[in-house]
């Protein structure tokens, strides 16, 4: 046995108690910032990516009230005017305001940017759990979507575009049609995965019916990454967007955006490069700041999808 | 003087919500050709101890202070070239997880070769070769095949067996084991116990092996170093501290450990636990480190750490109440 | 092994299938009648049924497809619209810009990307790691055309160093053949290099924790040796298959770097089909597009096993 025990508790009293000699720190202390604040300082892209896409919706909103003019209006009088105290980015072509058209334009990226992504997360998440559950429909569906991921998608959307008006519906469609098939692999993928789970066969050994299981088990866990991928899918299409407008095949240029006022600065972008600059850069920044805060969701989300990608 | 002496060693390490201090003030030491154990439950810091030696803790987020001497030299203040001549070569290492410790997309014969070519300076052609005698000498057979296998062919075993060769390949001074036998089957486990006893007598090298096993540690260490919390709690002979443990935690340890046919003899036939979980280490500890979980804890034991004091002739121990002896039990 | 390469082969026939249906079947996806559409606003009703005639809009669906899958497996792309040349003969005057282009690209991305990808995990957390990572959120975030007038007005309009536009055919020679596909390169190349480098770092990262690392250190051997040789070739596997993946990320960019430098490639001769909706042309670029790239990346897949012994056929 292993208690011959040479302690006597209580009863024998420390003749001279001998106190270990703390360590010292070798490491200045951690600061914890705890609540909302704390989340923010954590998560820096969050609260940067966050704070500026923020902006950009409330100048979209606010586009009249902020010294804007008509941004539509020609005025071939003062045609290709330099940024001035006036004309702030300053005219194009046929005189339009460029600082009007700019902020006007953040509503057509925004739009297209925010319905692709819910559109798209929407159709994926209903393909994905229709071929992660039925089995008999799961190789048809698949095989569909590895023929459509195989067009690349910036080309599927030209395509699609190519055969229908220009307009900022068939644009969000176009783009949705392209995105659709990445997102439905991820959702198929989680359903896979979680079906695999002991407490998923748990739920199904008792009988639970499909649906509840989907309820249940399979959309909490599939919220997380399709947030992420959303955000990501928000930033895509707002490129997509500007691309497919740039080359003539997206938002018809009597609209605003920030893809098609830089189509039409092409011409001019060796002489009069600020035409092009300033909607390259508010759609570089709103881009970017969307991806900020898709990093910041997926480092905050879930720390195992930081290592994908 | 002893090959290695750990004095004061704490590894911290940052992370986002405090700092985990997984070694808080280790001392011990190893002579030339002995065989140390080191154990404690997972989490004590055991094996960050071991990786510890050869620096392999990185940093950050990770932080090493104190002294680590080997042969006098300190290894903490050894530049990353020199201790990269010491890895492998005069210290070397074998991990718990044969299955993932060995290199998947690079040969056996590869991979115990690089150990050659980097300290000995050994062409590839010279380095195969020796490769090939290695697995000869831990019991591999058709060494000429296997040398040209990739980990996968290998059974469990035989990896843990392709790690020794690695590990003994440039006759070390030193071989830290961290739970050698962990991950094996039983038999296996005997079976690597035999060989590194072997390999220990012919290459000659001091062995410090890490395991929560007390099994293992009857079986083939010399003296015994028992970890709690990060610090040693209980240091003291093999024979003594199984026929006398004087800390609590060590007297725990031995109690959840199974008898053989001790459920025959009708009494107390069941196996002791010890209450409760090793606490936190990101928080500064007052008293006591085993004070939550001790049966015996006073509020002496709540309020000053206990020193770790010689309670009998090489036996040593940090217990406010472990009774201290004039003669050697 | 043989088996295996024969069964990969065989599984993207199907893939192709349905690449080949659906780029058909896009005209009927569309709403409205596909001749009115690409007859274009000012169209006559003789216009619009010549196109009807032309396109063969006129029969059955299911045999205008069978007769379309036909003429591809012979070779045959169709006729443009605009031009009345064979697509496939208009392809082939388009294809040598766009090949050196990608393949440039190709290359100068992948030298770039693995080793920036390497170092920004080595020093994860570090200045050089998030210098790496931002260019990288940056390189997704900024549009190729955007890279690209950015280059060429720095480079070529104000310092002068490389032409602005234009291409230059190979037989002309090596050096003016690559100066004049530098910049698009770079600017093609950026969201590549983002992608490239990213996964490279993820992979990487994960890797560098894997016990083999930890025992490669403790043999003793150095730093170059354990990211290039010890970690570099574990991680292989998810970096080739993201540049396979990637290369839809060219194809799509090239169309709109050729417009911004004025390479008169297959990217170019996309944009003006859609600008005078000449939809044979559109098909074919489309169709030879997703080929290359399922072919590509079937490729890639049967390169695995260099990489990986574990990976057996």
């Amino acid at each position: 046995m292993a208690s011959a025990s040479v302690l006597s508790p209580g009863q024998v009293s420390p003749e001279a108690v001998k106190a270990a000699t703390p360590m010292p720190d070798i490491m200045p202390p951690v600061k914890t910032r705890k609540g909302f604040i704390g989340f923010l300082w954590r998560n820096p892209s969050i609260a940067i990516g966050g704070a500026i896409v923020l902006l950009m919706v409330l100048m979209a909103v606010f586009a009249p009230l902020l010294f804007t003019v008509d941004p539509t209006a020609l005025a071939p009088a003062r045609r290709t005017r330099e940024p001035s105290a006036m004309y702030w980015f300053g005219t194009d072509m046929l005189g339009r305001d460029v600082y009007s058209r700019v902020i006007y334009g953040a509503r057509v990226s925004l739009i297209v940017g925010f319905s692709v992504a819910v559109l798209s997360s929407i159709v994926g998440l209903t393909i994905g759990l229709v071929s992660g559950f039925v089995r008999w429909a799961d190789s048809i569906v698949m095989r569909v979507m590895d023929g459509m991921m195989s067009i690349p998608p910036i080309l599927l959307a030209i395509a699609l575009m190519a055969l229908t008006r220009g307009s900022v519906g068939n644009v969000i469609i176009a783009i949705t049609i392209a995105e659709v098939p990445r997102v439905s692999r991820l959702v198929r993928g989680v359903v896979l995965s979680l079906r695999e789970q002991p407490y998923v066969d748990a739920a199904v050994s008792c009988g639970t019916r499909t649906p509840v299981i989907i309820w249940r088990h399979i959309l909490p866990n599939t919220v997380a990454p399709m947030t992420v991928q959303a955000t990501y899918i928000c930033a895509s299409a707002m490129i997509v967007e500007s691309i497919l407008s740039f080359i003539g095949a997206g938002t018809p240029p009597i609209i605003p955006s920030w893809g098609n006022i830089m189509a039409e600065g092409r011409a001019l972008w060796q002489v009069k490069p600020y035409i092009v600059f300033f909607p390259a850069l508010f759609l570089s920044i709103t881009v970017l700041a969307v991806n900020l805060l898709g990093d910041g969701l997926r480092d905050a989300l879930d720390p195992r999808m930081a290592k994908r990608i | 003087m002893a090959l290695l002496e750990v004095e004061n060693l704490q590894t911290h390490f940052r992370a986002p919500d405090g700092i985990n201090r997984a070694v808080d003030g280790v001392n011990f030491h190893v002579n030339a050709g002995e065989t140390v154990a080191i154990v404690g439950e997972s989490g004590c810091g055991k094996s960050v101890t071991a990786m510890s030696i050869l620096r392999l803790i990185p940093e950050p987020p990770g932080k090493i202070a104190g002294s680590i001497r080997f042969n006098g030299r300190d290894l903490l203040k050894c530049s990353d070239r020199e201790m990269r001549a010491i890895r492998g070569n005069e210290i070397s290492m074998i991990f718990q997880e044969p299955m993932t410790s060995l290199n998947p997309v690079l040969t056996v014969g590869r991979q115990i070769g690089e150990t050659l070519r980097l300290h000995q300076g050994m062409s590839a052609q010279q380095a195969e070769a020796r490769a090939v005698e290695m697995l000869k000498l831990v019991g591999i057979p058709e060494p000429e095949r296997r040398v040209r296998e990739y980990p996968h062919q290998l059974s469990g075993g035989m990896r843990q067996r392709v790690m020794i060769a690695i590990a003994l390949a440039c006759n070390p001074k030193l071989l830290i084991a961290d739970e050698p036998t962990t991950a094996l089957d039983v038999t296996i486990q005997a079976q690597i116990l035999d060989l590194m006893r072997d390999l220990k007598r012919t290459v000659g090298a001091a062995i410090v092996i890490i395991t929560h096993d007390l099994g293992v540690v009857a079986e083939v260490a010399e003296r015994v170093i028992v970890m709690y919390a990060g610090r040693k709690v209980e240091e003291a002979s093999v024979e003594k501290l199984f026929r006398n443990p004087r800390h609590p935690y060590t007297q725990g340890l031995l109690g959840s450990m199974p008898k053989l046919g001790s459920s025959l003899t009708g009494e107390e036939t069941r196996l002791q636990e010890i209450p409760g979980l090793v606490p936190s280490l990101k928080r500064k500890l007052e008293g006591c480190v085993f004070a939550s979980r001790c049966s015996h804890t006073t509020d002496l034991c709540r309020k000053v750490a206990p020193a770790l004091e010689e309670k009998a002739d090489g036996h040593i121990a940090a217990c406010h109440y472990a009774m201290k002896e004039a003669v050697a039990a | 092994m043989f088996a295996y390469v024969v069964r990969r082969v065989l599984a993207t026939i199907p893939v192709m299938a349905v690449v080949a249906l659906f780029v058909f079947s896009l005209l009927y996806i569309a709403p409205g009648d596909p001749a009115a559409v690409i007859a274009g606003d000012q169209a006559t009703p003789e216009d619009v049924e010549r196109i009807r005639q032309s396109l063969g809009l006129d029969r059955p669906y299911l045999v205008r497809f069978g007769a379309w899958v036909f003429d591809i497996l012979r070779g045959d792309l169709g006729v443009s619209i605009f031009t009345n040349l064979p697509v496939v003969t208009m392809i082939k005057q388009r294809i040598e810009p766009t090949l050196s282009l990608m393949l440039v690209t190709l290359i100068l991305a992948v030298s770039i990307a693995i080793p920036m990808g390497v170092v920004a995990a080595w020093k994860v957390g570090t200045w050089i790691d998030r210098s790496v990572m931002g260019f990288a959120v940056l390189g997704f975030s900024v549009p190729v055309f955007v890279v690209g007038y950015l280059l060429a007005y720095v480079f070529a309009l104000e310092l002068d160093w490389l032409p602005v536009q234009g291409y230059t055919s190979f037989s002309e020679g090596l050096w003016p053949w690559f100066e004049n596909l530098i910049l698009p390169a770079i600017a093609l190349g950026s969201v590549y290099i983002a992608l490239i480098a990213r996964i490279t770092r993820a992979t990487m990262l994960e890797v560098l924790q894997q016990d083999y690392i930890r025992t490669a250190r403790a043999k003793g051997a150095g730093q170059t040796s354990i990211l290039f040789l010890h970690a570099l070739k574990n991680a292989a596997v998810p970096i080739v298959t993201v540049i396979g993946i990637g290369i839809a990320l060219l194809i799509g960019g090239a169309v709109v770097t050729e417009s911004v430098f004025a390479i008169p490639g297959l990217g170019r001769l996309t944009v003006d089909a859609i600008l005078r909706r000449d939809y044979p042309v559109i098909q074919g670029v489309v169709l030879l597009f997703s080929f290359v790239y399922v072919l590509v990346n079937l490729a890639i897949d049967l390169l695995y096993t260099l990489f990986d012994p574990r990976i057996r056929y």
